[in-house]
């Protein structure tokens, strides 16, 4: 099985360590891993902000990079859903229904793809998780509160592996932290509030770490956290799944 | 966007000047959205009943105007009068000569957001008829002189202190109570005088049901009735969207509406009008008002399922934290995000964009519309018909320029976080909105491309 | 062309393809309990149940409970002696109201609601008018839900016809429920 590793352009630039982990993390698995080099970003910040239209380039060049692959991982349930979504080409549409439906976030690709039963990390503190809304409503990678449907959650399960770690409960399990793309810089304020309200749920609950599938809404609330010289810090569960 | 100053994220900002207060409408509205989530809960066939009645309202689209006409031939022959408007205008136009004809200047009227959509009060006041609106949360608002900032709790973002000095003022209740029991029972005796004085009534309407032609009016409050069953004249003003097929499909709706609205196993009351009282009028206002033009719109029209609940309004955490007036439209939140641009594109423009999409609203809908499907949609259309700024355009065509090109995406990342680095001052300052509450991430010396690179390609 | 035409042509231009309508069978679920789940939510609502063994008993609560109402207007002939016998032809006359006892003939057990048509009363807003409502109704008459409550209902033909759960209620302000908005201020259900 050879796995294309898919870096979103934020994590590539800002937070390559974890693109490392899930790199390493996958080949843990025991996956054979390939990083096309020349990949950029799925086009979602284009869509979101009304002109998919432009997003053709960004199509392109992500079949040109993602084609041949059995599978594509990505450590953003985001930019996945974006390309489950949205990644159409009319010269290369085959090619784009592949990538479509096999796509995945890299903790639905771990269980339900790899079905990790086991995993061999450690991270002895307690952590809070947020859910980002796209992997959540979006691919489904945990139940959503506004369902009467049976509870269950992909990231839960896995951390649930990890030693010495504790996930604390919260009082809102899923309310949006406010990140939304241009959103955070458009509605600056109530993006704000809704990133400070969503981090105070986890600090009251003890937190010591706010883990995520979802970068964008983890840097932030790291920018939040590190404005309010707060102790807690955030991790991706990249990250948390790759260390001893 | 297209408002200048007046537009949901200036408004939005100004909500937020008091944080406290963003707090306490945020925390208010999340409880009834937990209450709703309760309610939800206590029917294992929850999500089967949102299904059926998503389905029943797809039939109605598609037999819209069978369904209609249906409705019209059994409420004339149930001695029911039936008015067709095709807008705002010609609505307000009809309500107001059928009261002026009768020699009526004074109404009572219970909640309708129709009304609200087609500025009815402002109308009728123009042409001298006096309007009391009876639903304690839209009589607050009307005294305050402001428009209802939720479709359910229209008074919501206003604390029991500014009621009871507002009733203080024009109900003469004791100066600082703001019991809100005591406030209830002055608003109650207040109105009991207009209920028992008014001739005309003016309700909105829940569900018109095509095969009896009766319509279905809910409150909790009961205001409808005590205008409707005292008045000599009931007009009754509904959305052409309103109608369903059958009697029995009401068992769905209601079932449905009241615990997605407020948490309650339903309304207190539901009233069935299928006929006027004996010698008095019963008269029905159809509205158009862009419906049918919503209609024809393949991505929008399952907005028409609407019922009206709220919910997706309860559990909009942007909503939550910007309150109902900064939509500057008569339903505000995520389905009045995706209805006002049918009405407006250029004047509603921002609202799609008032939104993170993380779909809660789309969840909660006990009629399954793809609200935030819709709203995404609606960006589309609205950058398409041109209702952006330049300076996005400009900043959204430099972004694809560089994220189309490999090259010239790796230099500028690089250049980006080498200026970061260095000259921090040049990020981070009072023109980088991110900054103003927020750190900015830390670059890294190097991007995970150029590690690969170094590390593995070797 | 008038605006009904107008309207009508512009739906009829737009409407999507056709879609079936669903049935509704499977949510006619029987509930041995439907009596209890009846008294449980109508308590939680704001209304109070009484379990009588007949209308002896309901007399004497109406006694105990309504001890200072000056007008009752009951439509129950069982309970004679019970309410002024006046013809009501006017119904702001019965804004002097303060208790109306009113029979139902359909009580759903999911929501504590009663069903009540206009031929059994005087005038329409007498049931939202009155102070205080009393409303009498026979256990086999409770039904689990809205669906049977429809079923029950089927295509009868009433002016006017409503459903009741509860007293009057607002939380209009800051969400503080009070019973008791424009309609009655408390609701009492007695099952036989």
């Amino acid at each position: 099985m050879t796995v294309a590793l898919f870096v979103p352009c934020y994590i590539d630039q800002f937070y390559p360590h974890v693109a490392i982990a899930t790199l390493q993390v996958l080949e843990k698995a025991g996956v054979k891993v390939v990083y096309p080099p020349k990949q950029t970003c799925c086009g979602q910040p284009m869509a979101n902000s009304g002109y998919a239209h432009l997003t053709k380039g960004c199509n392109e060049l992500f079949i040109e990079n993602f084609t041949g692959f059995d599978y594509i991982v990505s450590p953003s349930g985001s930019c996945t859903l974006h390309i489950k979504e949205h990644l159409h080409d009319a010269e290369n549409e085959k090619e784009a229904e592949y990538i479509r439906n096999h796509v995945y976030e890299l903790t639905e690709f771990l269980t339900d793809i790899l079905q990790i039963e086991q995993w061999d990390a450690a991270f002895p503190h307690k952590v809070g998780i947020h859910h980002g809304c796209h992997g959540l409503r979006g691919l489904k990678v945990a139940q959503m509160s506004e369902l009467v449907a049976e509870p269950f959650s992909k990231p839960g399960k896995l951390l649930n592996m990890v030693k010495g770690l504790e996930i604390v409960a919260l009082s809102r399990t899923d309310e949006c932290c406010g990140f939304g793309g241009t959103f955070c810089v458009a509605e600056e304020a109530v993006s704000v509030k809704m990133g400070q309200d969503r981090v105070n749920d986890h600090l009251s609950h003890g937190a010591e770490y706010i883990v995520g599938g979802d970068i964008s809404c983890l840097m932030h609330m790291e920018g939040i956290l590190r404005r309010q010289n707060s102790k807690v810090r955030v991790k991706h569960i990249a990250e948390i799944l790759n260390g001893h | 966007m297209n408002r200048e100053n007046n537009d949901h994220a200036t408004l939005a900002g100004r909500f937020n000047e008091n944080e406290q207060r963003v707090s306490w409408h945020d925390e208010t509205l999340w409880w009834v959205r937990a209450k709703r989530d309760k309610a939800a809960h206590t029917l294992p066939e929850w999500e089967q009943l949102r299904a059926a009645a998503s389905q029943i309202k797809s039939n109605v689209l598609s037999n819209l105007s069978e369904y209609l006409v249906q409705f019209e031939g059994r409420a004339l022959q149930n001695g029911v009068a039936v008015h067709w408007a095709a807008d705002a205008k010609e609505h307000n136009q009809i309500v107001a000569d059928l009261l002026t004809a009768r020699g009526v200047d004074r109404i009572v009227k219970s909640k309708s957001m129709l009304t609200e959509e087609c500025h009815l009060n402002e109308y009728l006041q123009s042409r001298g008829i006096e309007v009391v609106d009876t639903d304690l949360g839209e009589r607050i608002v009307q005294l305050a002189g402001e428009p209802p900032s939720h479709i359910v709790l229209p008074c919501i973002h206003k604390k029991k202190e500014e009621i009871g000095e507002l009733f203080h003022q024009h109900l003469g209740t004791p100066a600082g109570n703001a019991d809100p029991q005591l406030l209830t029972r002055a608003a109650r005796k207040d109105l009991r005088e207009k209920f028992l004085t008014r001739r005309a009534a003016i309700t909105g309407v829940n569900f018109a049901v095509a095969e009896s032609g009766e319509f279905v009016v809910c409150t909790n409050e009961g205001n409808a009735d005590m205008g409707a069953h005292l008045a000599d004249l009931h007009i009754a003003c509904m959305g052409i969207e309103k109608i369903i097929p059958q009697r029995k499909h009401l068992s769905v709706f209601l079932r449905l509406l009241a615990r997605s609205a407020t948490g309650q196993p339903i309304t207190t009351y539901s009233s069935h009008y299928k006929k006027p009282r004996k010698g008095k009028e019963i008269h029905i206002v159809l509205v158009d008002n862009g419906r049918s033009v919503q209609l024809g719109r393949a991505d929008f029209r399952n907005s028409l399922k609407c019922i009206r609940c709220g919910a997706c309004m309860n559990t909009c955490p942007v909503y939550r934290r910007s309150g109902g007036h900064s939509y500057h439209t008569a339903i505000a939140g995520p389905i009045g995000s995706i209805l006002a641009p049918n009405l407006d594109m250029h004047k509603y423009a921002d609202l799609p964009f008032a939104s993170t999409l993380c779909g809660s609203c789309t969840n909660v809908c006990p009629v399954k519309i793809d609200i935030h499907d819709q709203l995404y949609k609606w960006r589309q259309v609205l950058v398409r018909e041109g209702h952006t700024t330049t300076v996005k355009k400009m900043a959204m065509q430099g972004m694809t320029f560089t994220l189309s090109n490999p090259r010239v995406y790796r230099f500028a990342g690089k250049a980006g976080r080498w200026l970061m680095n260095k000259m921090p001052y040049m990020v981070n300052n009072k023109w980088n909105t991110w900054y103003k509450q927020r750190e900015m991430p830390e670059p890294p010396e190097q991007s995970f491309s150029e590690w690969y690179k170094k590390n593995r390609e070797r | 062309m008038s605006s009904r035409e107008k309207i009508l042509g512009a739906i009829k231009r737009s409407q999507p393809p056709q879609c079936p309508l669903p049935g509704l069978d499977s949510f006619l679920q029987d509930n041995a309990h439907a009596l209890q789940q009846y008294t449980e939510v109508l308590t939680s609502i704001g209304g109070t149940a009484h379990i009588v063994n007949g209308y002896t008993e309901i007399k004497e609560i109406v006694k105990q409970e309504y001890n200072d109402a000056r007008c009752i207007v009951s439509l129950i002939p069982e309970l004679p002696g019970v309410g002024t016998e006046t013809a009501y032809h006017d119904p702001h006359d019965l804004a002097m109201a303060d208790l109306a006892i009113l029979p139902a003939t359909i009580g759903v057990a999911e929501n504590g609601a009663v069903w009540i048509t206009e031929e059994i009363l005087p005038q329409r807003v007498l049931p939202f008018i009155t102070q205080h409502l009393a409303v009498v109704i026979k256990r086999e008459h409770i039904v689990p839900t809205m669906h049977h409550a429809y079923e029950k209902i089927g295509n009868a033909d009433y002016g006017f016809g409503v459903f009741i759960a509860g007293p009057s209620k607002t939380a209009d302000i800051e969400q503080s429920l009070v019973l008791g908005a424009h309609g009655a201020t408390s609701m009492r259900i007695f099952i036989l």
